[in-house]
């Protein structure tokens, strides 16, 4: 009688959809590249002493699994059309922390280069843009909440052009704020946007404090799903296993006339203890002492740029 | 009256609106050009894009009243190669996008044309919330950005399918009423390129727009008091044809600006600063001085914000005395 009971869709998962093909050599390799990327985010900011560690350590494992397993992409041939390429959105892009290090540790322009973040003359803007011509970013972000509508405009070239690829995207949960995301969110699901994925980094802190507190989100599982959208949700954002497995969950739900959504629970600042826990790391750098101890936490793995 | 009985050296058959220029533009290149696309915000037939939509329908995406989002959907068809045309009212193609534009299109180097309708005052009685006379303005200053204003039916149709072959953001403004279409169906369109229309010796009247015909008839009325102008078409405010100005100004040595925008921000604006830089100038402004418009029939509306015939020869006669 159990078996009535039990989720039939994630047993439909574990019995049919392909193997994850990862072996555990594998999965330690990517935790060792998170470890790394953590680093290259507080050494980043520490730098400049400026930038936003606490949004982008939070979002090291999806990137990760965005970029070094999920995606179809070529990043030694950046090309802007991207055609024949899967593509990815970063809407938020004050966590461009993260996008540059995992941009560069994936071979799109030289690992040194994060050294150059946030300083004159960089292509390492504060918030990512095309206009210096980063190889990787494919449209500006910063003013947020405009990053969904640029996704489905190439997601619908991508089915304009047969071109089979995949559309990702990810936002904050604060910019969900911006009423065009739910302009966007009512185009997707009236359009049948079905070859994108966004995700939501849900992890309920923004600048002024929690966002509960500031403007609640409210049901938001509910509000997509009422939106038309296939709303799924990651409740270990942080878990790198379960973040690549709900990812490929979304990726078993394209093509069937519905975005797709991924509630990503994540901690803000996670990996370094006292990040974590609150809002006030969203947009501040560590000072010396502070960044000692943080890389105290964070093992080199890869090698330091 | 004397000016009724002014035989102008432009001549027309009928008058058509510059919106359906665009529309027949549109439907044009997009049988020219496969990855010609088009989107609008609820307001197909006003801006005349439904042929296009019913021709194309794979290629037209009606996004409901959402114009930030219209603009960023517009911005991500450019990534793989399609051409995007965004059709609204001018007051929602960008004082309500601002930032989508500066951010997605502009900074972003998007090749996305924003084409705007029902800009300025002839947009009548729907009133000031309607009637954008800023437009121009807010869109030049975005870096990279060519703003074009075009000023009848076959100018609009042609400068429509100029701005597909152009790669970069353009905006792209025409509006409401009928006009005299009197240039030729055949244009060679040209970007950035201004058009002599009349020549002069005394002064020198630019004009863009819906202007452009009143600065016509202008001429030809100052001609029978003795006054001999030269009348420019700028249809691209940005780039401006700096060279073609300053060859007309050093002949005249005064210029009249006309347009249907703030005095604040647009052409003349651009000619001002032009002729601060290279040769100071008398210059007379025909525009809206820092007010916003109301409800009324276009030629009211005309008349009453001081964008008329009558306006533009008051302009030049005040000009030649500068001197």
């Amino acid at each position: 009688m159990y078996i009535f009971n039990i989720n039939l869709n994630a047993l439909f998962q574990i019995l049919f959809l392909p193997k994850i093909p990862l072996n555990m050599a594998d999965i330690a390799q990517l935790k060792k590249l998170c470890t790394q990327v953590r680093r290259d985010i507080v050494r980043m900011v520490h730098a400049v002493n400026s930038g936003h560690p606490g949004g982008s350590l939070g979002c090291v494992e999806y990137f990760v699994a965005l970029y070094s397993h999920i995606m179809k992409h070529k990043p030694e041939a950046f090309a802007m059309d991207g055609k024949g390429e899967d593509l990815f959105f970063l809407s938020n892009g004050h966590i461009s922390p993260v996008f540059y290090s995992v941009l560069a540790r994936s071979g799109y322009f030289p690992v040194d280069e994060l050294k150059t973040f946030r300083k004159l003359n960089t292509r390492l803007q504060g918030h990512p843009t095309t206009h210096e011509h980063l190889p990787g970013v494919r449209v500006a972000s910063g003013s947020l909440g405009q990053g969904m509508s640029v996704a489905i405009g190439a997601a619908l070239t991508k089915k304009l052009n047969g071109d089979k690829n995949i559309v990702y995207s990810l936002h904050g949960d604060g910019e969900l704020q911006e009423g065009q995301i739910w302009e966007a969110a009512m185009f997707a699901a009236a359009n049948k946007v079905d070859n994108y994925i966004a995700a939501v980094d849900y992890n309920g802190r923004q600048i002024d404090g929690d966002v509960d507190n500031i403007l609640s989100l409210g049901n938001l599982k509910a509000k997509f799903e009422a939106f038309g959208w296939q709303t799924l949700e990651v409740a270990e954002g942080n878990d790198l296993e379960k973040v690549i497995a709900g990812i490929k969950n979304a990726q078993s739900y394209l093509g069937k006339g519905k975005p797709v959504m991924i509630l990503l629970r994540t901690e803000m600042g996670f990996g370094v203890d006292y990040m974590m826990g609150t809002h006030k790391w969203h947009g501040k750098a560590p000072n010396d002492e502070q960044l000692k101890t943080a890389l105290a936490q964070l093992e080199e793995t890869i090698g330091d740029y | 009256m004397l000016i009724e009985t002014m035989t102008t050296k432009f001549t027309f058959t009928e008058k058509k609106d510059t919106r359906s220029g665009f529309g027949a533009g549109l439907l044009e290149i997009g049988k020219q050009n496969a990855n010609v696309v088009a989107l609008c915000a609820d307001l197909t037939e006003s801006l005349k894009m439904d042929a296009f939509a019913k021709e194309f329908p794979d290629r037209f995406f009606q996004v409901g009243v959402a114009e930030a989002n219209m603009i960023g959907i517009a911005a991500g068809l450019t990534i793989g190669g399609k051409i995007p045309f965004t059709g609204t009212f001018a007051n929602f193609s960008t004082g309500r996008v601002y930032d989508q534009i500066r951010q997605s299109v502009a900074y972003s180097g998007k090749n996305v044309k924003i084409c705007a309708s029902h800009a300025g005052l002839t947009l009548g009685e729907d009133g000031a919330t309607h009637q954008i006379l800023e437009d121009i303005g807010l869109m030049k200053m975005l870096p990279g950005m060519t703003v074009i204003n075009t000023c009848d039916f076959n100018q609009t149709k042609a400068a429509t399918i100029a701005i597909a072959k152009h790669n970069g953001p353009v905006y792209l403004r025409f509006g409401r009423p009928s006009v005299p279409n009197f240039t030729p169906a055949d244009q060679k369109f040209e970007i950035g390129k201004a058009i002599k229309l009349i020549e002069g010796t005394d002064v020198t009247i630019i004009a863009t727009g819906h202007l452009v015909w009143k600065a016509i008839e202008a001429e030809a009325m100052l001609a029978q008091l003795g006054i001999s102008v030269e009348v420019i078409n700028i249809h691209t405010i940005k780039p401006l044809d700096e060279a073609a100005i300053l060859k007309s100004i050093a002949k005249t040595k005064c210029v009249v600006t006309a347009e249907e925008h703030q005095m604040n921000g647009g052409l003349g604006d651009s000619v001002a600063q032009l002729l601060a830089r290279h040769s100071p100038t008398p210059q007379e402004f025909v525009a809206v001085n820092d007010s916003f418009g109301e409800s009324g029939t276009p030629d009211e509306l005309m008349k009453k914000y001081g964008l008329d015939v009558s306006d533009i020869v008051s302009a030049v006669n005040k000009v030649v005395k500068r001197k």
